[in-house]
């Protein structure tokens, strides 16, 4: 039995007069891989940003409902801040701080107040490895995290995401900046994590979709197209558009 | 054809001229300087008082003063600064507003020095009755350095990549947080930068301390903000203006100027260096 | 609220600056009042007597204002052909390593406290105009704008350099790839997109000259006769309140009138600075 765990209902969003997505009503189920795919300037990044309320830094409009566990993340006088600890994000560009790692893996609980050193080691340590990063940098913590490579850039990223306890870890494109060696890693990663969490990744990479996901969300100049099993939308689209895009006509 | 070429050698040739000329002129004047200052140098020079009406003696007592007037106005502008930048920057809202403050900056800085020795005379020596003193002048001269510091503190905050304020916002941080756990971190260097020419600026400064700060002469190092004192900056003035032996004066004014310019320089140099460093460091 | 509190205090902070920059045109307008009620705006402006201790006193600054304007555009005539020319040459001719080291060099340059080119001034190069034109007294417009002249040069060379070197480089090549040499392409392409910021520089320059106070109290000779020839010692308006406030009761009319010399001088250096912004602003448009 598969439970929803975040759910959007006739979700539209402007940019000022710009109107970006319109009327999207998804379901996203728990501890599943979740993507979301479309040409470039569907909406899609958009649409991930809305989750943690990203857009609001941008001024963006927005109607319609986002529930996540039974509440409206729009509406109800929810704390953005807690809302952005409950759900991580991970960018396209890796973008450590100019920090040590380990400073930047511990910079969210350092911002919720903690302040238990041990406490502190322990979630850094368990990120880390939450990650497959720890033994390649448990003996250099306190250097600077811009001397890791790419992929253990955004593999930290991911573990300073980690840090604070999310339910749901938002990633935009998270590969798109690695070599395919770093790539296949972070793929094989994202399957290992959703066990413990919900993933909503966006990517181009229509490939990796099918690689690595159990649930495929296509969008369409603003609309939701298809929403389904990730086995049935690559095998059995039920839109033509869909169709074209998995196919390589556009996009 | 012909023309030309003579036309486009005579061109380079008049500005290669240009700068040698500049060269020429700025680099005699320094070498002036450094001459005739290095030849009055000496230990003593630093570390003694004047003697027999500034005939004699050193300057230490003017370099103490400067010391003290400058830490002084960039410990008052140096936050005002920095805070200003903050909010120009990170909270820029609304546009009015924002371009009123630009425009009272920008103003500030075109003030010529002696309208702000003025506005210290009668605001701080004389409507606060801080008389002359180590406070009057420091606070004028903070006020002549704080738009240096906010426009550089604001270069150096505008230089932070947006995606370092992307991903502390990601991971739930405030604004205020990210301002200050990340954004001024990572600015921090080329703010300091900005703060340390700043100190060059108030240490060089003559014509607002004239009235607010400077004595011509006292034996006494001062005992707390409230007295008046020497500043190398005055001292050259009024050695070459008031003194009554040029031939003996002459001398000082030349050690003083050489100790000052030595100071102003490392300064900017100490600056300077850091700038390049940090851009050859820099990953982001 | 923590949050909230932080931002009002940057604000605070940041309103600081206007508030000080009211408060000097505020305390400068009223101290300097009482010599516009007593003599009228237009007599002090444009009298031309200036003898502020005499009985009865004689208030005229027009011979003060005359003194600033003849020294600042003597050293813009110094500053203007060397900044630029400077400025040019290292930013399109020189090699990149002779830039590399003097560029830092003239930065550093402008950074020299004025009072130290005072010094330059009056022990070295005053006697040295007065032995060179056979001159009766070697502290003179002359001097004055010779040493104001050097002092500028770093300022106008910086900002040049900084225009020159920002236009774009496709519009150099296209230049070249067109036939033009070095010289036409400095003159008809470089230098005409470069305007804007030559203009900005030489701005500033004229703003730091005017406002210029202890080049011109050392060098400028101080007379307080009406300028007629550039080898003349004159009294510019910052020399007359530097050398004159140490003598005024506060609250006088010497005082007050000092102040007035101020607001000219606040008023000249505002609307320069006003028309930097705008060309400034243009530019950025």
């Amino acid at each position: 039995m598969v439970k929803n765990l975040l759910i959007t209902e006739n979700l539209n969003l402007w940019f000022g007069e710009d109107h970006i997505l319109k009327d999207i009503s998804i379901n996203i189920p728990e501890k599943k891989v979740n993507a979301i795919i479309g040409p470039s300037g569907c909406g899609k990044s958009t649409l991930l940003r809305c989750f943690n309320r990203m857009n609001d830094l941008s001024g963006a409009r927005i109607k319609g409902n986002i529930v996540l566990g039974g509440k409206d993340i729009y509406k109800e006088k929810i704390d953005v801040y807690d809302l952005r600890m409950k759900v991580g994000m991970v960018f396209q560009k890796p973008n450590p701080f100019p920090k040590s790692i380990y400073e930047n893996v511990a910079f969210g609980l350092k911002i919720k107040g903690i302040r238990n050193k041990n406490l502190i080691n322990e979630k850094v340590e368990q990120s880390l490895k939450n990650v497959w990063l720890w033994d390649e940098v448990k003996d250099r913590l306190h250097k600077n995290a811009f001397d890791l490579s790419g992929g253990q850039q955004q593999r930290m990223c991911m573990a300073r995401a980690f840090a604070v306890g999310p339910e749901i870890l938002l990633l935009d494109e998270p590969t798109s900046a690695l070599d395919p060696k770093s790539t296949n890693k972070i793929e094989e990663l994202i399957v290992e994590l959703k066990k413990k969490i919900t993933i909503l990744i966006v990517t181009h990479n229509i490939a990796q979709a099918g690689r690595i996901s159990d649930f495929t969300t296509f969008l369409y100049l603003g609309k939701l197209i298809e929403f389904g099993k990730t086995e049935e939308i690559f095998t059995v689209p039920r839109d033509s558009r869909t169709e074209q895009y998995l196919t390589g006509k556009f996009g | 054809m012909k023309v030309r070429e003579i036309k486009e050698f005579l061109g380079i040739n008049i500005l290669r001229s240009t700068i040698i000329i500049s060269m020429v002129f700025l680099i005699l004047f320094l070498l002036l300087i450094f001459i005739k200052g290095f030849s009055v140098l000496s230990l003593d020079f630093l570390l003694k008082a004047p003697k027999n009406g500034m005939t004699e003696g050193g300057i230490f007592p003017a370099i103490v003063g400067t010391f003290y007037l400058t830490m002084l106005s960039v410990i008052i502008a140096f936050p005002l600064g920095v805070l200003s930048a903050i909010f120009l920057v990170e909270f820029g809202k609304p546009k009015w507003f924002i371009n009123i403050i630009r425009t009272a900056i920008n103003t500030l800085a075109g003030v010529p020095s002696i309208v702000y020795g003025l506005f210290g005379l009668a605001v701080f020596v004389t409507l606060f009755n801080f008389k002359v003193s180590i406070l009057s002048g420091a606070l004028t001269l903070s006020i002549l350095i704080l738009p240096i510091i906010i426009n550089s503190s604001e270069e150096a905050i505008k230089q932070v990549p947006y995606n370092f304020r992307e991903a502390a916002y990601g991971l739930g941080a405030s604004k205020r947080q990210v301002i200050i756990k990340i954004v001024i971190p990572a600015a921090l260097p080329n703010i300091l930068t900005g703060a340390i020419l700043s100190v060059g600026r108030a240490a060089g400064e003559t014509a607002p301390i004239m009235f607010t700060a400077a004595t011509f002469f006292t034996r006494r190092l001062p005992k707390s903000i409230m007295n008046e004192v020497m500043a190398m900056p005055y001292h050259i003035y009024a050695l070459m203006t008031e003194g009554s032996f040029p031939e003996k004066h002459v001398p000082i004014a030349y050690g003083t100027a050489i100790v000052l310019l030595m100071l102003v320089l490392g300064i900017n140099l100490i600056a300077i260096i850091i700038r390049t460093k940090m851009r050859r460091n820099k990953k982001w | 609220m923590k949050d909230k509190m932080f931002k009002y205090i940057t604000m605070l902070t940041a309103i600081l600056s206007v508030v000080f920059l009211f408060g000097i045109i505020i305390s400068i307008f009223t101290e300097g009042f009482s010599v516009f009620s007593k003599y009228g705006f237009f007599n002090f402006l444009f009298g031309t007597s200036w003898h502020p201790t005499h009985e009865p006193a004689e208030m005229g600054i027009f011979g003060l204002i005359v003194s600033s304007i003849v020294v600042t555009i003597g050293a813009l005539i110094v500053a203007l052909p060397l900044g630029v020319g400077s400025a040019i040459y290292l930013s399109e001719i020189a090699n990149p390593k002779l830039r590399e080291i003097l560029k830092p060099f003239i930065e550093l340059l402008a950074s020299i406290p004025s009072v130290i080119y005072g010094l330059f001034g009056m022990a070295f190069l005053a006697p040295f105009i007065r032995k060179v034109f056979n001159l009766p007294i070697g502290l003179n417009a002359f001097s004055a704008s010779i040493i104001l002249g050097i002092m500028v040069i770093p300022i106008i060379s910086s900002i040049s350099e900084d225009a020159f070197s920002s236009v774009s480089k496709h519009l150099k090549e296209a230049s070249y790839a067109l036939g033009a040499n070095k010289i036409e392409t400095i003159f008809r392409v470089i230098f005409p997109s470069a305007k804007s910021g030559v203009l900005t520089g030489v701005l500033l320059g004229f703003g730091r000259a005017i406002g210029e106070t202890m080049v011109v109290l050392m060098v400028a000779g101080g007379s307080t006769a009406m300028f007629k020839n550039i080898f003349q010692p004159v009294r510019p308006m910052t020399y007359a309140i530097a050398a004159e406030m140490g003598e005024t009761v506060v609250g006088g009319m010497h005082y007050s009138a000092l102040f007035g010399i101020a607001i000219i001088l606040f008023i000249i250096t505002f609307i320069s600075n006003l028309l930097m912004q705008m060309i400034i602003n243009k530019g950025s448009n």
